[in-house]
């Protein structure tokens, strides 16, 4: 049995955060139930070493951590009893937990997703806590992925479910009054634990793709818990029409290669199927929200086998109605360049330049960096080298430095 | 559990009478259906943060000053406590407690009220 630690691995990476979620139902404690599956698992590293792997490993972690809650729960009231000045108004653990156990099965995930992205806690810490929860990724590899240390992320984690715990904040799904307000918010966690592994903005390239495989991961939960909501199926979209791009994305010493130069034959074309066929499935629902529009954009651009084939005139269309529903200075850039890329450079330009009037794109590196490009399709070589020093004067990312340098030089030799 | 609501208002701004009937109004609304539903503690109005004194005492001796703790725009104007079954319940009554107590908008500070027969929880 020399794989048994493998096996106990492999089950914590795809059940702990089904097995975590249901002890803090019957726990009421992250503290407790953390400490439970712990134990549980521990406890598998050496009796499956001699007992052999059990035929459900989920479920014996489940049933052991449950054991040891109730052991928990009852030196919890031995001490209790010996402290009889103390009044305690909550009723005993233990009972609590042989009534709780017997109730039929359901997913607490879902309730589990609701608590750790609640408003009331920090956003650094949602996205800790939800990836400390239901990844079932550690500590250090949350700090290392975030770039904290891992002092600073530990105790991150312990504010907050100590304020999970003392503020009560509640275990469970959302009435529906405020249900689709939450369920944004948790969308939001989820495509910015995917964003982080998406724009490689510093660090460590394998522990980022980690982070995009495990914000699939939680996507995908979402859309198996809720399936009826079209924007869980279009984030999930999302994430697998950008992940599908990963291999070609960047060169082999870590140069980033922007869409238009991409080798689509790296494409992973398993991702994509998935990706557009959950698109249509969310836009049948005709209940048209951000995700469903970022995703058919991110669709169009998968379809097109070469550059030349894509179909600029729908991603400026689809830009169009983002723009309606989620303003915002970025989607303005990128329906910008589709407009360049659709109809003339020049209107595409003009676009450009009236949002940078605005002010607020002016310190953003991007919009140096599409204004650069535009004007460098239109053979304006000085105005565009202006621009692309610009951007790298204001970008921090190594990899899109690169970009921009690579560029700079390209237009340096042509004089 | 009980959370206890800390309005804090805008002193400086200045509310036409009108205004301040419809804050009055407010709280009166949601002072009833917290009565109603049997989950009212108590709530009350402060006088302004001009009235404040702060008394800090230092090697045994008692510094008086005046003035409030903290000199902010936003300044402690009233509370509510409330019993509520958790934070989404006392997040639902603080948003309808209104805090232009002088006009100009404020906010509300919701807290759990530390019970005494509750140890705080224990972190391993």
């Amino acid at each position: 049995m020399h794989d048994h630690r493998a096996t106990v691995e492999a089950v914590f990476r795809s059940e702990s955060g089904r097995i975590i979620a249901g002890l803090i139902r019957i726990s009421h404690s992250f503290d407790l139930a953390e400490e439970a599956m712990q134990d549980a698992f521990a406890a598998a590293v050496v009796s499956w070493q001699t007992e052999g792997i059990p035929e459900n490993p989920g479920a014996w972690i489940t049933a052991t951590a449950r054991r040891k809650l109730i052991d928990y729960a009852r030196r919890e009231q031995t001490r209790r009893n010996n402290e009889d000045q103390l009044l305690y108004e909550y009723e005993s653990r233990g009972n609590t937990i042989n009534q709780q156990m017997d109730s039929p099965f359901e997913d607490d995930r879902l309730s589990l997703i609701f608590t750790c992205c609640h408003p009331a806690i920090n956003m650094q810490a949602q996205i800790a806590l939800t990836l400390r929860t239901l990844g079932g990724l550690t500590t250090p590899e949350i700090a290392r992925a975030f770039l904290v240390p891992e002092v600073t992320l530990a105790q991150r984690l312990v504010r907050a479910q100590r304020k999970i715990q003392q503020a009560r904040i509640p275990y469970q799904v959302p009435n529906p009054g405020s249900l689709p307000e939450r369920l944004v918010a948790v969308q939001a966690v989820l495509y910015l634990i995917f964003n982080e592994g998406y724009s490689a903005s510093s660090g460590d390239s394998l522990v980022r793709r980690e982070l995009c495989a495990e914000a699939i991961r939680l996507a995908r939960t979402l859309v198996e818990l809720m399936p009826q909501n079209p924007e869980n199926l279009a984030l999930l979209a999302l994430m697998l029409l950008h992940d599908s791009r990963r291999d070609a994305r960047s060169t082999k010493d870590g140069q980033l290669i922007l869409l238009e130069e991409q080798d689509r034959s790296l494409w992973h074309q398993d991702q994509i199927v998935e990706g557009i066929r959950l698109v249509e499935r969310a836009l049948g629902r005709r209940n048209v929200g951000p995700y469903q529009l970022q995703a058919a954009i991110a669709a169009v651009h998968a379809e097109a086998r070469t550059v030349g084939e894509t179909d600029w005139k729908q991603i400026a269309a689809l830009y169009g109605i983002l723009i309606a529903s989620q303003a915002s200075p970025i989607v303005s850039l990128n329906h910008a360049v589709a407009v360049a890329m659709s109809e003339s450079l020049e209107r595409g330009l003009a676009m450009v330049e009236d949002l940078g009037a605005c002010g607020e794109l002016d310190s953003y590196h991007l919009y140096h960096a599409a204004r650069a490009d535009l004007l460098r399709r239109m053979g304006r070589n000085r105005e565009a080298l202006e621009s692309y020093h610009r951007g790298v004067a204001l970008t921090t990312n190594a990899v899109e430095l690169r970009y921009l340098r690579r560029r700079i030089s390209e237009l340096d030799s042509r004089g | 559990m009980r959370y206890m609501m800390l309005i804090y208002s805008n002193e400086d701004e200045s509310a036409t009478p009108e205004e301040m009937r419809t804050v009055a109004s407010a709280h009166e609304a949601v002072m009833d259906e917290t009565r109603e539903r049997g989950i009212f503690r108590a709530a009350d109005p402060l006088q302004p943060s001009a009235t404040a004194t702060t008394v800090r005492v230092q090697d045994g001796k008692a510094l008086v000053t005046d003035g409030p703790f903290a000199e902010t725009k936003e300044q402690l104007a009233g509370y509510y406590i409330l019993e509520c079954q958790d934070l989404d319940e006392a997040l639902a009554w603080a948003a309808k407690i209104p805090t232009a107590c002088a006009g100009g908008a404020g906010c509300v500070e919701i807290r759990p009220v530390r019970e005494f027969s509750q140890r705080p929880p224990v972190n391993a």
